[in-house]
């Protein structure tokens, strides 16, 4: 048996407990959560496309400003989040602690966001069900398929927010080092993930 | 007990199209059926385990698997260009026929209500006569049925007929077909609708056209005494 | 350099240490994780026998009390005074199906053989994920849970069929199954993150854990086939947990995702549903397909015919699996262009399916067959697969499909590819990988009987189920009698349902002999069937941590009856002989 049989073969010396397989772990998750928005997103195509008449003009209805502030929000909570792998990559313990405490308060912010946009909409009469249907501009599909898709996201990013709190926990009591920081680089993966479905989403659902 | 793998006698100009393409692939796959399975057998009797025998080492046949597989590819392609011909023929938008009797058939939880056309000679208008799990067609005729559903999805099926479609509600499904018989035919629901389904039945009643004029406007005078 | 690499410590520690809850219940070894979705399963495969059973008795003697004085027992609101009444009747198919589908064939696939055979096949000590893997098991019986309370709310179990066609399952209104239909969505996507966990884990597992040599050309077919089948259901079940979400919110906040009245679109649901049910219905027979290439392989002392074709035929079957999903809805209204693209599609997905029956015929032929219950249930697969793969052409062809689209045919075929299919290749896993998992041999008398008389009374069952097909007989039906064209056809259901009790009643002797063997079985030894696996490398049952030293892979699995060797297998980690070997035959170079 050759050395160069054993080169060729990607595994650790100690199975199944290596950072790659919790990365590739992710990454394989992550696909899974792609399938499930296309799932949403294909429906909300669907039926825009089958009935634009249910849904208002872009700006109508959603407030395309304080969206487009909380997607920018959104994105600097992705650079720094890469902020804070790229710290303790360098050995920084305490620039990943503070860059984590900015991504979780971004986070956080962009959650806040939602919620205060959610009440003001509802307040419209802007809801999911069929009852109130006439009330305004569009018809029943335009708010099941908003709060739909946004809510889903918005509760992947709820989820993100309390696993990186977990992380920034960790990273409190110093548990991750230059050599092993799987789990700010795992979260990270997610974190960017979720930042992605937004930018899809604030595109699909207020742009166009 | 019926065993028979022999359709019902079909009643429509586009049956026997479809019932010979049924029996093209029930011979096919017959063969292919018998042939696999005694081949199967024979292997399982012939090499059965006796002592001192090995099994021969062979890992496989490029030349067999090529063989095989194109084998099947043509064969299910051929089918699929036969199965195309008759599909069109069926449902393509452009061979519904010009001088077809229309009439509507609304399904709801659980039964059939087709309405044809009163004395001013439009359908869906308030003079419309109306039959319930009943549907009356002229034999010889193309006949195009506007399926409606008023509540859930239900489906068409008229067996001796080779008809079979969804009527799924919030859309007007057209379909058409034309009876070479006249007679009494059954009609069926054949989707799951609730729990009346099994007894969404009906008829199909194939008049001559003098027959079918006739009873048109005897139900136009039954309609009138209502009034 | 030496062969073997000691494992590390982690799970040096024994098992016996870890103390009964965590040995039996919260365990994170693979093997226990197996044997839990083992038990689960079959208990859920029994129920959905019972299910099909009282389904039966009511085709077979329409509106006579149930026998057993089971009418005594059942509530009112299903069946008073013993006969069933047909909201009820509606239930128990929709039942049937979901407890069969998810429940009952889904884990055994996946959650018993992925559990068991990935590690070992590959030479692992245990799964990527153990915890998560703990995890993927325990959801299971909580979805089940939901599911099997639904029977008892107000109103019943669903009845919109398994398929849960809107508008019918979008309320409450259609069918008068509230609540029932409810739990019957969020069952479903409670256990959804249970296929979604194990299948990440069989994902990593096969790609980051293989030990040194097991190239992805040496794996061994079961492992194949539940890696790939891992990867539909990786990427399929999420779009059912999207739709049934959506169903659900239908359901309960009113909005019109499917339902007509505020435009919503019907036929989404089916596109959805179908999206997702096509690729599931592979994620039901890929492992079954894998367990019995093994188990023929093995049994006949010859290598897989067209190893390699067998995987690119996997493969092929995974990637057009997402394209057919529409020869489901021909009927449906579906843009008529839309459905000869789908013909088209589907006709191509036979030829991997004939191309994987031809080999295994193939793999018989000149081999030196022994007659073990494995080997009788996998050839029976075989023979039954080929049926339901040729009665899948009738329907592939749209304009036969008009006639026979929701008619028994239907049935016929959908139980000969998962009953034939699915159920009689897992029982080729089951009584070939016992002895691995317990330690004992199965008892072969007891074994042949159970499989001679599944055989014949599965077939006497569910033949005549095309010819009802043929005679225009609908499925989900309460009571074919009420049409007077379907009168003549109850002689032929009749002899079904009792044909179907048969066959239920004689799985008591698979009960008796899984139970009898953990205990009274003969000890079976780590490689009972002188196989070439990894698995078989081990001890039987294997302990914590799989193998002593990490095993290094030197050639593919089916190296049987090689020739110029004494014995006629070839493990798969034997390490090869200098003078020999290396002359006749080249060994497998990694990575090709
Ligand atoms: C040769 C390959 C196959 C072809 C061409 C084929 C074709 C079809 C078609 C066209 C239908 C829809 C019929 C209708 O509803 O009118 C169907 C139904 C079905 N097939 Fe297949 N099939 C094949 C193999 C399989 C396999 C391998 C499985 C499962 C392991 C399977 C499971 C099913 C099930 C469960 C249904 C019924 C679903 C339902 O309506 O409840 N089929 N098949
Ligand atoms: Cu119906
Ligand atoms: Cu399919």
């Amino acid at each position: 048996m050759s050395d160069a049989v054993l080169a060729t073969i990607d595994r650790t010396p100690e199975p199944g407990m290596g950072v790659f397989n919790k990365k590739l772990g992710m990454w394989v998750f992550l696909l899974s959560e792609v399938m499930f928005f296309t799932s949403l997103i294909g429906s909300y195509i669907i039926l825009r496309y089958a009935h634009p008449d249910h849904f208002a003009a872009p700006g109508e209805l959603l407030n395309v400003n304080l969206t487009a502030a909380n997607t920018f929000l959104l994105i600097c909570s992705s650079v720094s989040m890469v902020k804070a792998f790229a710290a303790i990559q360098q050995g920084d313990l305490k620039g990943l602690q503070r860059w984590l405490l900015v991504t979780i308060l971004m986070g956080t912010a962009f959650v806040s966001v939602q919620a205060y946009e959610y009440i003001m909409l509802s307040h419209e009469g802007f809801l999911p069900g069929l009852a109130d249907y006439t009330a305004h501009a569009g018809g029943p599909l335009y708010g099941a398929t908003f709060y739909v898709m946004t809510g889903f996201h918005g509760a992947h990013v709820s989820l993100g927010v309390l696993a990186l709190i977990f992380v920034y926990i960790r990273a409190l009591r110093g548990e991750y080092t230059v050599a092993d920081h799987e789990g700010v680089e795992v979260i990270g993966l997610y974190w960017h993930f979720v930042d992605l479905v937004w930018i899809i989403l604030f595109t699909i659902v207020y742009l166009i | 007990m019926n065993l028979s793998w022999i359709m019902p006698e079909s009643v429509s100009t586009f049956g026997p199209a479809l019932d010979n393409l049924y029996y093209v692939i029930l011979v096919i796959t017959g063969i292919v059926f018998v042939v696999t399975e005694v081949v199967l057998v024979y292997f399982m009797i012939k090499y059965r385990h006796k002592e001192g025998r090995k099994a021969t080492y062979i890992e496989g046949s490029s030349k067999a698997e090529w063989i095989w597989t194109s084998a099947t590819a043509v064969i299910v392609m051929a089918l699929a260009i036969y199965s195309k011909g008759i599909w069109d023929e069926i449902r393509h938008p452009d061979m519904f026929p010009e001088n077809a009797y229309e009439l509507n058939v609304t399904a709801k939880q659980y039964e059939w209500n087709a309405a044809y056309a009163g004395p001013d000679g439009q359908l869906g208008t308030s003079d419309d006569i109306m039959s319930r799990n009943q549907v009356h067609v002229p034999v010889d005729q193309p006949v195009i049925v506007n399926l409606q559903s008023e509540d859930v999805i239900h489906s068409f099926f008229l067996p001796q007929l080779r008809v079979k479609h969804d009527v799924v509600p919030g859309r007007v499904w057209p379909i058409w077909f034309e009876a070479t018989q006249t007679g009494e035919f059954p009609l069926a629901c054949a989707e799951l609708c609730g729990l009346g389904h099994y007894r969404m039945g009906g008829t199909l009643i194939v008049h001559s056209k003098e027959d079918f004029d006739s009873w048109l406007s005897e139900m136009q005078i039954e309609a009138e005494d209502d009034e | 350099m030496s062969s073997a690499i000691p494992v590390g410590d982690s799970h040096s520690e024994d098992h016996h240490d870890l103390g009964f809850i965590r040995t039996y219940i919260f365990s994170t070894d693979h093997k226990m994780i197996a044997k839990q979705f083992l038990v689960t399963s079959l208990l859920f495969l029994a129920l959905g026998g019972m299910l099909a059973a009282m389904i039966r008795w009511q085709l077979g003697f329409p509106g006579q009390p149930l026998p057993f004085n089971l009418g005594a027992i059942l509530p009112d609101t299903m069946a008073p005074g013993g006969i069933i009444l047909p909201e009820f009747y509606n239930s128990l198919v929709t039942m049937h199906a979901t407890f069969m589908v998810f429940f009952a064939l889904m884990p055994l696939m996946a959650g018993v053989f992925g559990n068991l055979l990935i590690p070992l096949q590959i030479g692992a000590d245990d799964m990527a994920f153990p915890r998560i893997n703990m995890l993927s098991f325990w959801i299971t019986p909580v979805a089940g849970a939901i599911m099997l309370a639904s029977f008892f709310v107000e109103g019943g179990a669903a009845g919109a069929g398994w398929t849960s066609y809107a508008p019918l399952s979008t309320s409450g209104e259609w069918t008068g199954v509230y609540l029932g239909q409810i739990l019957w969505l969020v069952s479903l996507i409670v256990l959804g993150f249970s296929s979604i966990t194990g299948a990440l884990n069989y994902v990593t597992t096969v790609i980051a854990m293989r030990a040194p040599g097991m190239t992805w050309f040496r794996i061994p077919l079961a492992t194949w086939s539940l890696f790939v089948t891992a990867w539909l259901l990786l990427l399929a079940i999420p779009i059912l947990t999207g739709g049934l979400i959506l169903l659900l919110l239908d359901q309960t906040i009113g909005t019109a995702f499917f339902r007509p009245e505020g435009s919503g679109e019907p036929l989404m649901w089916q596109h959805i549903f179908w999206f997702f049910g096509h690729p599931e219905v592979y994620i039901l027979i890929l492992p079954a397909m894998g367990f019995v290439s093994e188990v023929i392989a093995n049994r006949s002392r010859k290598p897989v015919f067209g190893y390699h074709s067998m995987v690119v035929a996997i493969v092929a079957i995974a990637f057009l699996g997402w394209v057919v999903w529409g020869h489901h809805m021909f009927q449906s209204g579906m843009n008529p262009f839309l459905g000869m693209s789908f013909m088209a599609t589907t006709v191509v997905i036979a030829v991997p399916s004939a191309i994987k029956t031809f080999n295994w015929i193939g793999t018989l032929w000149k081999g030196d067959i022994h007659f073990d219950t494995p080997l009788l249930h996998a050839v029976s697969f075989v023979a039954l697969f080929v049926i339901g793969g040729l009665s899948g052409i009738f329907l592939a062809s749209a304009p036969v499909d008009i006639y026979l689209h929701d008619t028994y045919f239907i049935v016929a075929h959908l139980h000969y590819v998962l009953v034939g299919g699915s159920l009689f290749g897992i029982f080729a896993g089951i009584t070939f990988w016992y002895p691995k998992m317990f330690g004992r041999m199965m008892n072969e008398t007891l074994g042949k009987l159970h499989w001679g008389v599944s055989f014949i009374a599965y077939n006497l069952a569910f033949f005549p189920m095309h010819n009802l097909g043929v005679q225009g007989m609908m499925r989900r039906i309460y009571d074919p009698n009420q049409y007077e064209f379907l009168q003549s056809l109850q002689s032929t259901n009749t002899f079904i349902s009792k044909s179907v009790f048969v066959f239920v009643s004689v799985q008591v002797l698979f009960a008796i002999n899984f139970f009898w063997s953990m205990r009274k079985g003969k000890k079976a030894g780590d490689n009972p069937w002188d196989s070439n696996g990894l698995e078989w490398a081990c001890p039987s049952p294997p302990p914590h941590g799989n193998f002593a030293e990490i095993p290094i892979v030197h050639r593919g699995p089916y190296e049987y009856s090689y020739p110029g060797r004494e014995q006629d297998f070839w493990p798969q980690n034997e390490a090869p002989v200098e003078s020999f070997g290396a002359s006749t035959k080249p060994e497998h170079k990694p990575g090709e």
